[in-house]
């Protein structure tokens, strides 16, 4: 064989497909008989349903069947369900207001589905949804989560007084108080974390079908976890058993997180499609994805951290007024908890950390898990928190950050994680010397010289990745189990099928796993295909979400990768008449070691398969594993980030003039997507700090509802990134991985806003910080 | 997006009769706004005339007296024209900014001019260079043609059919761009036409609109410190989720002391 797969850059096997429009997307399935769905959406952001008269709308051309929320409730579907509980401070469960797939009696939020029309084509049932009338009784509305628990604001639902959802806390207060008493320097800062709009290249969609042959469903949707959606749906929504329900996610154009969940449209697709014995289609237009798809962030949150007079951080001290939105997404109460205050002792030492959670409900779209899920925002806390103290303390950013840096593994932090491995001082290094920091000096006074300003910032961030130990997430009220299941399938003249319950909608999968198959049985990477997305396919599977696909589902593949090489052993010694323990495996290879007698792995599965020579007492035929693997600990990814942005003070733009990214992901089976990943972590990060922002009036109205007004960045708004990695393998799986997927996104912000503050000569400034917003502050500035 | 009639005149007077029959016919030139506004419901025409197939519409001539642009030549032709890079350096270089490389490739000038969205950029080449717009009706100084916000001197039926651009001494255009759509905020065109200076401002009103006092100071001296410190009142300018009017009147001076550094260069 040749050189080592693990490790090389081979170019994506699914390209092809993409490239040459050849992908089959749930848009791309069209059914015999298919109808269509259009919605009908809430224009406001809070009111009384009076009456919907769909008399119209019915008699339109081509339309079969409007429905509402009175027709699902007489259909007894449940709400949606969330995924994770959360325990109040006072040991109460969090507020789960009930969730209809269609509103019923009131709508909370601008895009809330009120009643769904289906006809004979995509055109008609738009047509006809423009003739639903809806007599709505506008209520007072309340969008923003500082609000949202203020005397007299509106309340969304009756069982969560002050539209509070929960407020949790988590870490030693008396230790942290104690800490900050004793304190030489508080650094403290008050900032809000910007709402974000996933905006996936594919919006959402959804096709439901009902067979009466055997009485099941199929649903094709665009999901990042089509097993979970099943389980969700069937046992919670609609009642039906698992084994009546497939769900196919196909090919998927990006998530983000918006397509974790579980969806009201999916729901009444499947349900509709057994009321007309049809199948109902319908695919989100980018406007219907603005306001109805899951969103991401916005945290208010003030942050204290108390340092002694060396810069060594004593304790950290955080609240966080969590908006999630209209209703519970489906993780949207782990999100801004488990996901966010356990990752603030970020790459540091500190002793004692507090953190309180205040989850609110508001008149805006649900809020969930979108790329970094929680880690984005820790990190953005923290490495504000640092870079600030840095600065007030006159110390170096790189200074301040070692002098904290934790060395000693495993590490038990103060917020409940235990850090296997890391290096933080190899990245750093590398990020410093990548970055030329050395030759800063004399680039800042060419800016100078030019009328510009330049600033640089650094972030170090932490996350937790390959999402998780089910036991640990159900102590901390996960209702789902966290594992990963894979199935490698050895046909009879030897190629593989791989069956992988994660989900890839852009990572890559088919080949990074295609190599980790291909590398461990010795084979050419052409003889494997992975194969996911359908719950009549695949095992069982938790999804793709996390950074977790590698860590979790690629372990599950090795596990059943060892059992195919242990029974390949066993079909080996009898076919080379020797002893199981002599057999030896490598590069596609059985032999008995110390001899030149071998089998090819082919040759190995022909036998399991034509066993007509085969150890019938011992062995069954065949050659076909599973396992599942539940991972004993998160994995840590981390790295240094380092930033130069030049600032024009006539205009207020940013550019984001130097990139520098060095991760520690554990080892690394494909270089290029890596990259790949990272590149695009980093440009949502980016475009977070710099130019995307989700925002609502007063009325519940969103603003920002379409690329005119709601900047993604694009290429023309980054550097070309500098990024490199360091390795230190993740101790408790056997690949060594760490998941990359989130990074950049975690990352980036943070470094963003610290050299831009560093180039303004100010303490903060509110993301993203858009030409206007820089503008007024240096505006400020020359004010004071 | 609704059902609509769709036709496809030969002629361009054929196009403007057809146009004058119903209230609710919309002419297509492009269709950079149009199809846009028609996909997601805000407009709903009876009736599409589409001016893509007429011939005599495209089309740039050069002659002593200036650049005539025929109304249905794609903003990519206007910024690849050699004719047009030549004689008006900074016409082409606006078209150059216009959308993207699709938008370009599809919007026209007579779409633009019609349309008069109040963020578009050839407005301000336009009244900066004091051009005329020819119709099926007659001709309009530019001074005369935009009238506010989406509303021009065009008359129901009446189709622009090309645009005569004298050629400035030297000009420029200097657009800050929306982030996000990337039509201008603030563009600022400057000319100095050898018979004294105009200043053009797109993005910053309901149309696009001259700014005497700028004029008066580049006249006496075509400079940029002429500009740098003449502050424009934020009184009726517009002002959004991106860009106040006070930080748009600022935006003004700004692109319009760049635009005559850029034109002196």
């Amino acid at each position: 064989m040749g050189a080592p797969l693990i490790g090389a850059r081979v170019e994506r096997k699914e390209d092809y497909r993409f490239l040459t429009g050849a992908g089959q997307y749930t848009d791309d399935v069209t059914l015999p008989r298919q109808t269509h769905a259009a919605f009908v959406r809430s224009p406001h952001g809070h009111a009384k349903i009076k009456s919907v008269n769909a008399a119209k709308a019915k008699a339109a051309p081509g339309v079969l069947a409007v429905y509402t929320g009175e027709d699902i409730a007489a259909a007894k579907l449940g709400g949606l369900p969330c995924g994770w509980l959360i325990t109040d401070v006072n040991g109460q469960p969090m507020k789960e207001p009930p969730h209809p797939v269609l509103a019923q009696g009131k709508v909370r939020y601008v895009g809330d589905q009120v009643a769904v029309v289906i006809a004979e084509t995509q055109d008609q049932a738009q047509d006809a949804a423009e003739l639903v009338q809806v007599d709505y009784e506008v209520l007072p509305a309340v969008a923003d989560g500082r609000l949202a628990r203020a005397k007299g604001a509106p309340q969304l639902h009756e069982i969560a007084p002050d539209n509070t959802c929960y407020v949790w806390a988590l870490g030693d207060k008396t230790a942290v108080d104690a800490a900050f008493a004793k304190a030489a320097h508080v650094t403290k800062l008050d900032f809000v974390n910007n709402r974000l709009i996933p905006n996936a290249i594919e919006p959402r969609a959804a096709n439901g079908s009902y067979s009466r042959a055997d009485d099941s469903y199929t649903l094709y949707v665009a999901s990042q976890n089509p097993h979970v959606e099943r389980l969700l749906m069937t046992a919670f929504v609609m009642g039906l058993p698992e084994h009546k329900v497939r769900v196919v996610a196909g090919d998927v154009g990006g998530g983000f997180g918006s397509k974790i969940y579980l969806y009201g449209e999916d729901v009444v697709v499947t349900w509709a499609s057994k009321q007309l014995g049809r199948p109902v289609k319908w695919t989100a237009e980018r406007s219907e994805s603005y306001v109805s798809d899951a969103h991401g962030r916005d945290h208010h949150t003030v942050a204290e951290l108390a340092l002694d007079k060396d810069g060594k951080f004593l304790a950290l001290r955080v609240k966080t007024t969590a908006n999630v939105g209209a209703y519970l997404s489906t993780f949207a109460s782990c999100i801004p908890t488990i996901l966010y205050a356990t990752l603030l002792a970020g790459q540091y030492t500190t002793p004692a950390i507090h953190c309180e959670v205040t989850a609110v409900f508001t008149n805006t779209a649900p809020v969930d898990a979108y790329r970094g899920a929680g880690r984005p925002e820790a990190t953005y806390v923290v490495e504000r928190l640092v870079e600030t103290a840095a600065r007030e303390m006159k110390m170096g950013p790189a200074e301040i950050r070692r002098k904290n840096f934790i060395r000693s593994f495993p590490y038990q932090t103060p917020v409940a994680l235990l850090y296997d491995i890391g290096n933080y001082d190899a990245t750093m290094d590398a990020a410093q010397k990548l970055a030329d920091v050395a030759g800063y000096a004399a680039r800042k006074q060419a800016s100078a010289a030019k009328g510009k300003l330049r600033g640089m910032g650094y972030a170090a961030y932490i996350e937790a990745c390959g999402i998780a130990p089910s036991a640990v997430a159900g102590s901390l009220g996960a209702r789902a189990g966290l594992f990963e299941a894979g199935e490698v399938r050895v046909h009879p003249t030897g190629s593989v099928t791989v069956f992988t319950g994660s989900h890839s909608h852009g990572q890559g999968h088919e080949t990074t796993f295609a190599q980790v198959v291909a590398d461990r049985l010795g084979m050419p990477i052409e003889n494997v295909d992975i194969v996911h997305g359908d719950t009549s396919k695949i095992l069982f599977g938790m999804g793709t979400y996390g950074s977790r696909s590698i860590a979790v589902g690629g372990t599950a593949i090795v596990k059943a990768l060892d059992k195919i090489i242990a029974k390949g052993k066993k079909i080996a010694a009898h076919l080379l008449e020797a002893a199981e323990g002599d057999i030896e495996y490598a590069n596609g290879v059985f032999k008995v070691s110390g001899t030149d007698k071998q089998k090819l792995f082919g040759e190995v599965a022909f036998a399991a398969y034509v066993p007509h020579n085969y150890p019938h007492d011992k062995l069954e035929p065949g050659l076909n594993e599973n396992a599942f693997y539940d991972p004993s600990n998160f994995t840590f990814p981390a790295g240094t980030y380092v930033c130069e942005v030049e600032i024009d003070p006539e205009t207020g733009v940013t550019k984001v003039d130097r990139w520098t990214a060095v991760d520690d992901f554990g080892k690394i089976i494909n270089p290029m997507i890596v990259e790949g990943q990272v590149h695009g972590g980093l440009a949502q990060g980016i475009g977070q700090a710099l130019t995307e922002g989700a925002k609502y009036d007063s009325t519940g109205q969103l603003v920002t509802g379409s690329f005119m007004d709601y900047c993604i960045p694009r290429a023309d708004d980054l550097p070309s990134f500098q990024v490199d990695t360091r390795e230190t393998p993740c101790t408790h799986n056997p690949l060594g991985v760490k998941g990359c997927g989130e990074a950049g996104a975690i990352g980036a912000p943070a470094a963003l806003i610290n050299a831009i503050t560093d180039a303004l000569g100010v303490k903060d400034i509110p993301m993203p910080a858009t030409p206007q917003t820089v503008w007024r502050a240096l505006q400020q500035k020359k004010a004071a | 997006m609704h059902a609509f009639n769709y036709h496809r005149p030969s002629n361009v007077n054929d196009a403007a009769a057809q146009a004058a029959k119903s209230a609710d016919a919309r002419v297509l030139a492009g269709g950079q706004s149009l199809v846009q506004a028609m996909k997601l419901r805000l407009a709903a025409p009876t009736d599409i005339i589409d001016l893509g197939m007429l011939k005599e519409l495209a089309g740039i001539k050069l002659d002593a007296k200036g650049v005539t642009i025929g109304a249905m030549t794609r903003h990519a032709e206007v910024a690849d024209s050699a004719e047009v890079k030549k004689a008006i350096p900074a016409l082409a270089a606006l078209a150059g900014m216009i959308g993207d490389r699709q938008v370009r490739n599809m919007g026209t000038l007579g779409g633009a001019l019609a349309n008069s969205d109040p963020a578009a950029d050839y407005p301000a080449a336009v009244l900066g260079l004091a051009a005329t717009i020819t119709t099926t009706k007659g001709t309009h100084p530019a001074d005369k043609f935009f009238k506010g916000l989406y509303e021009t001197a065009l008359k129901p039926g009446e189709i622009i059919t090309s645009v005569s651009f004298p050629i400035p001494k030297r000009a420029a255009y200097m657009k800050f761009k929306n982030p996000a759509s990337r039509f201008a905020i603030v563009g600022v065109f400057v000319a100095d036409t050898g018979n004294g200076v105009r200043v053009a401002v797109t993005g910053a009103g309901p149309c696009a609109l001259r700014l005497a006092e700028m004029e008066k100071a580049l006249t006496a001296k075509f400079a940029p410190e002429s500009v740098a410190n003449l502050k424009v009142k934020a009184d009726g300018l517009n002002s959004d989720l991106h860009a106040s009017a006070e930080y748009r009147a600022h935006l003004i001076t700004v692109m319009a002391k760049r635009a005559v550094a850029a034109a002196l260069k």
